[in-house]
């Protein structure tokens, strides 16, 4: 019996040592950008570099915000992933409500093939389009471009949502005298609320992330955080506790907000294709 | 009156600004693509886009040798890349799929990497790569290993960039096979198990079988993903050194906004979706041939 216990023991030691090994690495790189934005530069730098034991400043922080404008930048990501996450639902819900209540597929193609064409097809026409209408460095652009990324995720999650709602539910209402857009308002939408917050989440990070499109359309007043990021490497910014708190301070906001939303984060990464 | 209109007509009003607003950001960008690749235009010049046919698309496929290497560059990338999350994250599912204790950290963990911002996380990486000062030539000095150059060299940057790809969607792949795992029906095994099948056997001729049509789905949207790859390359190497890193995404972005080559880098753009497409195909048929 003793021998068995011990056995046991050992294969969940085993297993929480092989679970850590394996998971280390994600850990290990945010501990090391947290901490690196933490370090001061000679320690940020030294070689062999220390992992517990360094002293704390914020000087990088303080050097993020005074040497280069990042509330403006920040403004500017929080303008754009708001914009395009409202437009995205306000265009998006209706459409992914008809596609589930009326089951149109060939919508639901149409949607899936946006999300499979690669971003710079569409980036090479629309940098035209908006130099030509004198649009590019605007907010409007970088939304509308945007909304590329998000409101595919948004239809395409929520029609799985929508089309958990009973349709008994949705007849009575239309019984009971209520129009189509009465059902999806006062009926369909306060059923599909969680996957309404999930999905502005959804398309609130990837518009946050995006790069591809923000490094062509945008300019020197609506540049977002991402664009941000790439003009401090490429203006040789050489102290690494800026760099890193820089990196810090994008990533920061959407790990926290993504954790609100982290159930439904695989269905949209795999557009409703896993659900959790 | 209206409101009676609206209510006979309502299921193409619902999806009609969605739809108008797809044609406009989406299918007109994408015809004008396909216009543009017939054409020879440099943004930067006065006189407007001058039609030659097919020519963009010969010069692709045949005249440009720097082309052709990103698109193999661009495949080796990502069999790559996908192969290696593939793997790692199906044994990662495995040692998971029971009942622990902070099983409900290590899904919080998992997606930390998948929605971190792609720049931000290069940037560390650079750091991390750096070859004198980095944590990486430290780390792999503890192992015993000699000092890699990373994305500092043109032997190695495509590795070192596809081990990026790897920290940040291997959680993915192990989220859905994990998924996939729990719900797996338990008669298989148990006929299995009185016919004397050993675990691995149970493994092999059961588990990744039934484990199939999720596994495809993880591996077909990480492939479109992959070959679409811009953010951390563009950040960390733009391509270099000496074009060592350079796929097609790259080469396309620099021939556009570069050197505002708008027909030719058109045609590049329609070659990568092509490519993309034809991907997708294929892991859809694999997907539809099964039986499972």
């Amino acid at each position: 019996m003793r021998g068995g216990a011990r056995r046991r023991w050992l294969s969940t030691a085993g297993f929480y040592a092989l679970a850590g090994l394996f998971m280390l690495p994600t850990v290990f790189v945010f501990y090391w950008m947290i901490t690196l934005s933490l370090k001061p530069q000679i320690e940020a730098t030294a070689y062999p570099p220390s992992f517990v034991r360094f002293s704390v400043t914020l000087a990088g922080y303080r050097e993020v915000f005074t040497k280069y404008p990042f509330f403006l930048y920040t403004w500017n990501s929080l303008v754009v992933a708001t914009g395009c996450t409202l437009l995205g639902l306000a265009v998006g819900l209706p459409a992914a409500y008809s596609i589930a209540h009326w089951r149109q597929q060939r919508l639901a193609v149409m949607i899936l093939v946006a999300r499979i064409i690669p971003g710079i097809a569409y980036l090479i026409p629309w940098y035209i389009f908006f130099r030509n209408l004198r649009m590019v460095d605007t907010y409007g652009a970088l939304i509308l471009t945007h909304l590329i990324v998000g409101l595919p995720i948004i239809i395409w999650v929520m029609i799985s949502f929508f089309e958990d709602v009973p349709p008994d539910l949705e007849d009575a209402g239309l019984i009971d005298g209520c129009s189509h857009l009465g059902v999806f308002w006062r009926i369909a939408l306060p059923l599909v609320k969680p996957g309404v917050v999930a999905t502005a989440i959804l398309s609130f990070v990837f518009s946050w992330n995006n790069f591809l499109f923000s490094v062509i359309l945008a300019g020197r007043t609506t540049r977002t955080l991402p664009i941000a990021v790439y003009t401090m490497i490429s203006y040789e910014e050489i102290n690494w506790g800026t760099l890193a708190a820089a990196a810090t301070l994008i990533t920061l906001p959407v790990l926290l907000v993504a954790l609100l939303a982290q159930r439904h984060i695989v269905t949209g990464l795999t557009f409703g294709a896993v659900k959790q | 009156m209206l409101s009676r209109w609206a209510h006979r007509h309502a299921s193409w009003l619902f999806p009609a600004p969605a739809v108008v607003l797809v044609a406009t950001i989406i299918v007109y960008p994408i015809a004008y693509t396909g216009w543009m690749s017939l054409h020879e235009w440099f943004a930067s010049s006065l006189t407007g886009p001058r039609f030659i046919g097919l020519a963009n698309y010969g010069k692709i496929v045949l005249g440009d040798a720097r082309f052709r290497e990103a698109v193999v560059r661009t495949l080796y990338f990502t069999t790559l890349a996908v192969a290696a999350e593939t793997l790692l994250g199906v044994a990662m599912a495995l040692l998971f799929n029971r009942e622990f204790w902070g099983r409900g950290l290590l899904r919080t963990l998992a997606i930390l990497p998948m929605v971190a911002t792609p720049t931000a996380i290069a940037l560390v990486f650079v750091m991390m790569y750096h070859p004198t000062l980095g944590v990486a030539n430290y780390l792999v000095s503890l192992v015993g290993l000699s000092p890699f150059r990373w994305t500092y060299s043109s032997q190695t940057a495509l590795y070192a960039l596809a081990l990026v790809d790897v920290w940040q969607w291997t959680p993915l792949i192990m989220l859905i096979a994990l998924a996939g795992l729990a719900s797996l029906p338990r008669e298989p095994y148990e006929a299995a198990h009185l016919d004397g099948a050993t675990p691995l056997q149970a493994l092999w001729h059961i588990t990744l079988p039934l484990l199939r049509p999720a596994l495809v789905v993880a591996i077909l949207f990480r492939a479109i993903d992959a070959l679409k790859t811009f953010d951390i390359i563009f950040v960390m190497t733009q391509g270099g050194p000496a074009n060592s890193s350079e796929t097609i995404n790259i080469l396309l972005f620099n021939q556009a906004f570069s050197y505002f080559n708008m027909g030719y880098s058109a045609s590049m753009a329609v070659a990568l979706f092509a490519l993309v497409m034809g991907a997708s195909l294929i892991l859809i048929k694999v997907r539809r041939s099964t039986t499972w």
